[in-house]
């Protein structure tokens, strides 16, 4: 059994050895390249493209992974993300993809040392330095979806940036719970003009994005469409001036701010989980770079 | 009614149908129709031509399928004209309302026009709650306060005299006045210049109809707002315009004060109807 799969997995490598650098042809990742200028160009825009059949399924991050590899070179280093961790499936089977494919390059899992990180809903907690580009993976690129069904009329509205039935939304939300309940896919205003769909990142990513030294990259696979936010861009997601955009707390029932039980870390965006053992709730850094960092802090440089 | 004119239609035609050069000399109440023999098409309205003046209340009154809908359709853009001019004038400015592009249409719509239609479900977004629908309109222009919105919502929900305790409500919870009334609140959100009424009343029992008049008489004694009232109810005419038009087969047969118009009509389509009403 051993020994077939073994076989298998030879004939892979060798199989994927006779695909392109990168695995898309020199043309598509042309093309993707193009639309992230144009993305650049004009911020938050989204940039429609010829999206490739991806020898994985739409939704599984096809639109990050075609903006990784058009953008990747040999000297790169690359840190794959997903919802924080680097070694849940969807990080741990996109990077060994694009390790498979893009012979050379290098991967970490330290975001100080790559230059190039594809994420899937989160942003380093660690500030990203302008050397840097983030790829974040996108399900639903247009904000306006969930007033508008028609993407022609969605395009006049952001074309117009008439986004008053969007912002009808937060007044609803308001109405009914005093304060605004949406916890990720903010939708967020670039350079004063386009609202877009950050991704599933949760509000506390959200200032992240604004005046980010790094570029931002968003590529939906599925929607076919790619947009930016470019390094040093006003991002600010929409809110009433009397009721500001805030993000999560993680205060307990007394009003504490709770802490990483591994690392002690009191200013992380934090995962819930329960103990399987003593049933217990448990807080813990959702960036495990960063988790990691803060525990090395804590017991003088070592881990 | 001052002298500041608001709305200027000159030779207004809509045709529906591909057209041919006779089909204007061969419809319109001396031929008795308004299909066109010849090729088939309807001539909804042909040469329609008014002025509105700040401050006044127009009726355009005739039977179903006489033209005074599309008329106001035209004027607030969900249909386009086949041929004529409208002049918009609005603070200082002129807008030539058949030559302007998509984008000026819909700041005009969304800003500068009011549109109370027959039917709620076309000027309400039944998906938000009432306030929420107000909310839409001041939102539209900018406001980006919610304790402003909220409060302009309820100063305006007051004025129509809807329950503030249930603006948070859904509209189709509401009776159809007032949803009514609601549409009403959400035309007059933007302080427009200019409101179309589709058959405002229609459908209505007769006391909410003469409380819904009574509201839009109100707003025009407050807010000056100029009005184009369209209905085949002779009582909303003599209630609520000032000056009325006669519409029949998509052409204007009368037109004229509306207590001249009841007291003496001139044309016999118009003698029959006030005979037939009173």
């Amino acid at each position: 059994m051993s020994s077939e799969v073994k076989t298998t997995e030879t004939q892979f490598r060798q199989a994927s050895a006779e695909y392109n650098f990168g695995f898309l042809d020199e043309y598509a990742k042309k093309e993707v390249r193009r639309s992230v200028l144009k993305a650049i160009a004009i911020p938050g825009y989204q940039v429609p493209y010829s999206s490739r059949e991806m020898p994985m399924g739409r939704g599984f991050g096809t639109g990050g992974l075609q903006l990784t590899l058009s953008l990747i070179g040999k000297q790169d280093t690359l840190k794959v993300i997903d919802q924080g961790s680097d070694d849940s499936v969807n990080a741990v089977n996109l990077r060994s993809f694009i390790e498979m494919t893009c012979p050379g390059i290098d991967t970490t899992t330290k975001v100080s040392e790559a230059n190039l990180i594809q994420s899937r809903h989160r942003i380093p907690e660690q500030p990203l330095r302008e050397d840097q580009v983030i790829v974040l993976q996108v399900p639903y690129p247009d904000a306006l979806v969930v007033v508008e069904p028609s993407e022609d009329k969605r395009k006049i509205m952001h074309g117009e940036a008439d986004y008053s039935r969007l912002l009808v939304k937060l007044y609803e939300d308001i109405v009914k719970f005093n304060e605004i309940t949406i916890a990720h896919r903010y939708p967020t205003r670039i350079n004063g003009h386009y609202v877009l769909d950050p991704s599933p990142i949760p509000r506390w990513d959200v200032p992240k994005m604004n005046d980010s030294k790094a570029l931002i990259l968003f590529g939906a696979g599925r929607e076919k469409k790619i947009y930016a936010v470019p390094p040093y861009t006003l991002a600010e997601p929409l809110e009433f001036d009397d009721v500001p955009f805030r993000v999560e707390n993680f205060n307990d029932e007394n009003g504490q701010r709770r802490v990483c039980h591994r690392c002690g870390c009191d200013h992380s965006f934090l995962d819930e989980f329960v103990d399987a053992r003593s049933g217990e709730k448990l807080y813990q850094c959702s960036d495990s770079d960063y988790c990691d960092e803060q525990l090395k802090l804590k017991n003088g440089g070592e881990r | 009614m001052s002298n500041e004119k608001v709305l200027e239609v000159r030779n207004l035609s809509k045709v529906y149908g591909k057209g041919c050069p006779k089909c204007f000399e061969s419809t319109g109440p001396e031929h008795n129709t308004n299909i066109c023999p010849h090729c088939g098409s309807v001539v909804a309205a042909h040469n329609i031509s008014f002025d509105l003046y700040k401050g006044e209340i127009l009726g355009i009154m005739g039977e179903s399928g006489s033209g005074k809908s599309t008329s106001v359709k035209n004027l607030f853009f969900d249909e386009n004209p086949t041929s004529g001019q409208a002049i918009f004038f609005d603070e200082g400015k002129q807008y030539d309302l058949f030559n302007l592009n998509a984008q000026q249409k819909r700041h005009l719509r969304n800003h500068r026009f009011g549109m109370v239609y027959q039917n709620p479900v076309l000027g309400l977004n039944f998906n938000v709650s009432a306030g929420g629908n107000i909310a839409e309109r001041l939102l539209m222009s900018n406001i980006s306060n919610y304790s402003e919105i909220r409060e302009r919502a309820i100063e305006l929900l007051r004025r129509t005299e809807v329950l503030t305790e249930r603006m948070d409500e859904m509209p189709k919870n509401f009776s159809g006045g007032m949803q009514q009334r609601v549409q009403i609140a959400k035309a007059l959100a933007t302080n427009p210049p200019l409101l179309f009424l589709d058959e405002v009343t229609t459908g209505l029992d007769l006391s909410v109809q003469a409380a819904i008049l009574d509201l839009i008489m109100e707003i025009q004694r407050e807010s000056d707002t100029a009005m184009i009232a369209v209905t085949h109810d002779l009582g909303v005419i003599r209630l609520l315009a000032g000056r009325t038009i006669v519409m029949k087969y998509g052409r204007i047969i009368e037109t004229g004060l509306t207590d001249q118009i009841l007291e003496d009509p001139q044309d016999a389509y118009t003698q029959r109807l006030v005979a037939s009403a009173l």
